[in-house]
């Protein structure tokens, strides 16, 4: 999933200054299952603001709302009939999600939330971890399911660099060294000759070659 | 002039080499790497220069071996992937033959949050192990990445890293034999304290027989104090500093700790000239250049071979 952070409700704040009718604007998808965006975080935050209105003796009116998905047009048009009555948006989507609103009512100001950061999976109750950076060149394959380019803190394809110490790495004790999970994982399946082969230099114009990338899928197209 | 790899001539001769490195300094005055060449040369065959060490933003490299080029040493340069894409770097390995440096290094490099500038982007384009791919294709076959023909090589001796002393243990012979296999002549190793584990590591670079397809430089770093030494075992990564090297730093009074740390490195020289497939030794001194001509007189290994 897409994972990401509330921001701190002092820059939110300072952001919906200028504005008195405010509608805020949930996501129901990754950012409801990493708790900082979805329903629930919508109401808090909602609350929050409101009681923080009225201890500064600010006038200000919130309506809240949550979609199914905030980065596809057929639930951000759930949005068309009330959106004029607001001064703001306050979106606790993902970036993608922001934009989209952005894209579909281009005359309102859009006001981002959340800071969005990483793929990740929920390793436990209140831990995300990142380990895939959309790279669009899969190479999990080789690696034993483990992503070396989002993973190894030096994105390195050819093993572990010579600062990692009993399975940790140096840049961050806290973190498992990506290149030893490899190791591990290769040894228990005796693959481990896959890492003999010395992997060519990675095709960057996959992720980042041209600008923001798309797909087009010709038989998804009406 | 015709320049050649003064190191790659000193191996081939089957001479015990013997390098040291220069950290270039945090300012733009050319005379510190100079001088530090000046109380180098002769008591070494080649002179290493690090690339912005551990994240820390210093004179560049490769201005720094050019300058130590015409004082007549001849320097390895240290190329790291943190800092630099692939159009980057080979720019600058053709530049550095032209500018007569001879001898590469190429390592990925010290993560930059441990530098002056946590905040940088590490670039981390190509590894250390496609850098000696990319650096060994330009040479023999004249081509950069992508195949692209040069209309000169570039005329370098390539070296890599291995370190010994970190994890996982039992795959570090297998990495080594990887950057044989990716172009790597010469290897040096980080910082030996810990003989043991070498011996065994070498035992292993043996048995895979990447021993006989490459030059192997034991890593030597004379300790200041028992204070550097506690410093280097808590805060370098992957460093192996054994409590009783520091311990016998420890037992040394304070005003004879240089003159111990010079013994363990002169100790550990003779040590590693007994291994089969040790080829030299890389002795870095940190901000310690003095100590060099002592270690190298005291450890036998001066004068220096002709080459």
């Amino acid at each position: 999933m897409i994972t990401a952070e509330r921001k701190p409700i002092s820059e939110i704040k300072e952001m919906i200054a200028p504005y008195r009718k405010i509608l805020v604007v949930g996501c129901g998808s990754c950012v409801a299952e990493c708790a900082a965006g979805g329903e629930k975080e919508v109401g808090l935050l909602s609350s929050a603001l409101r009681m923080d209105a009225k201890a500064s003796g600010k006038e200000i009116e919130i309506k809240e709302i949550t979609l199914d998905r905030q980065c596809v047009y057929e639930f951000i048009d759930h949005l068309a009939e009330i959106i004029s009555q607001y001064d703001a948006v306050l979106s606790l989507a993902c970036g993608a999600g922001v934009q989209a609103v952005a894209e579909v009512f281009p005359k309102a100001p859009i006001l981002p939330a959340l800071n969005t950061t990483f793929l990740g999976e929920t390793k436990e109750a209140g831990l995300w971890v990142e380990n895939c950076r959309g790279c669009g060149d899969c190479k999990l394959g080789v690696f034993a399911a483990v992503c070396p380019v989002t993973r190894c803190a030096k994105g390195l394809f050819n093993g572990p660099c010579g600062g990692s110490k009993t399975d940790r790495c140096e840049v961050d004790p806290d973190v498992p060294c990506a290149w030893q999970l490899i190791v591990t994982r290769l040894e228990d399946m005796g693959q481990l000759d896959l890492l003999r082969k010395v992997h060519p230099p990675a095709d960057w114009s996959k992720q980042q070659g041209k600008g923001p990338r798309k797909i087009i899928r010709e038989d998804q197209r009406t | 002039m015709i320049t050649e790899s003064r190191l790659k001539n000193v191996l081939d001769s089957g001479n015990f080499a013997v390098t040291a490195e220069c950290g270039p300094p945090k300012g733009a005055d050319p005379e510190v790497v100079k001088s530090k060449g000046t109380i180098l040369k002769g008591h070494v065959d080649s002179v290493n220069v690090t690339d912005n060490q551990t994240g820390v933003v210093r004179l560049n490299s490769l201005a720094a071996c050019a300058l130590l080029r015409a004082e007549g040493l001849d320097p390895v340069l240290q190329m790291v992937t943190r800092d630099r894409n692939r159009i980057a770097l080979q720019s600058d390995v053709l530049g550095a033959s032209a500018l007569g440096i001879r001898n590469i290094l190429c390592l990925s490099g010290d993560h930059q949050s441990f530098g002056n500038q946590p905040q940088a982007k590490g670039v981390f384009d190509i590894d250390s192990v496609q850098l000696i791919q990319t650096v060994r294709q330009m040479r023999d076959a004249g081509e950069i990445i992508g195949g692209e023909k040069l209309a000169s090589p570039p005329e370098l001796f390539i070296g890599a890293v291995a370190n010994p002393f970190a994890d996982p243990f039992k795959y570090r012979a297998a990495r080594l034999a990887t950057k044989v296999d990716a172009g790597a002549e010469f290897i040096q190793t980080q910082c030996i304290f810990n003989l043991k584990r070498f011996k065994e590591w070498m035992g292993l670079v043996r048995d895979n027989r990447t021993a006989d397809q490459v030059y192997i430089l034991g890593g030597i770093t004379p300790l200041k104090s028992a204070r550097m030494a506690e410093y280097m075992a808590k805060n370098v990564a992957g460093m192996d500093l054994p409590k009783d090297v520091i311990n016998r730093m420890k037992a040394a009074p304070a005003k004879e700790q240089r003159q111990e740390g010079i013994r363990i490195a002169v100790e550990t020289i003779h040590a590693l000239r007994e291994i089969k497939g040790v080829h030299g030794v890389h002795i870095m001194a940190i901000e310690w250049e003095d100590a060099v001509p002592q270690i190298v007189e005291e450890a036998k290994l001066f004068p220096r071979p002709q080459a």
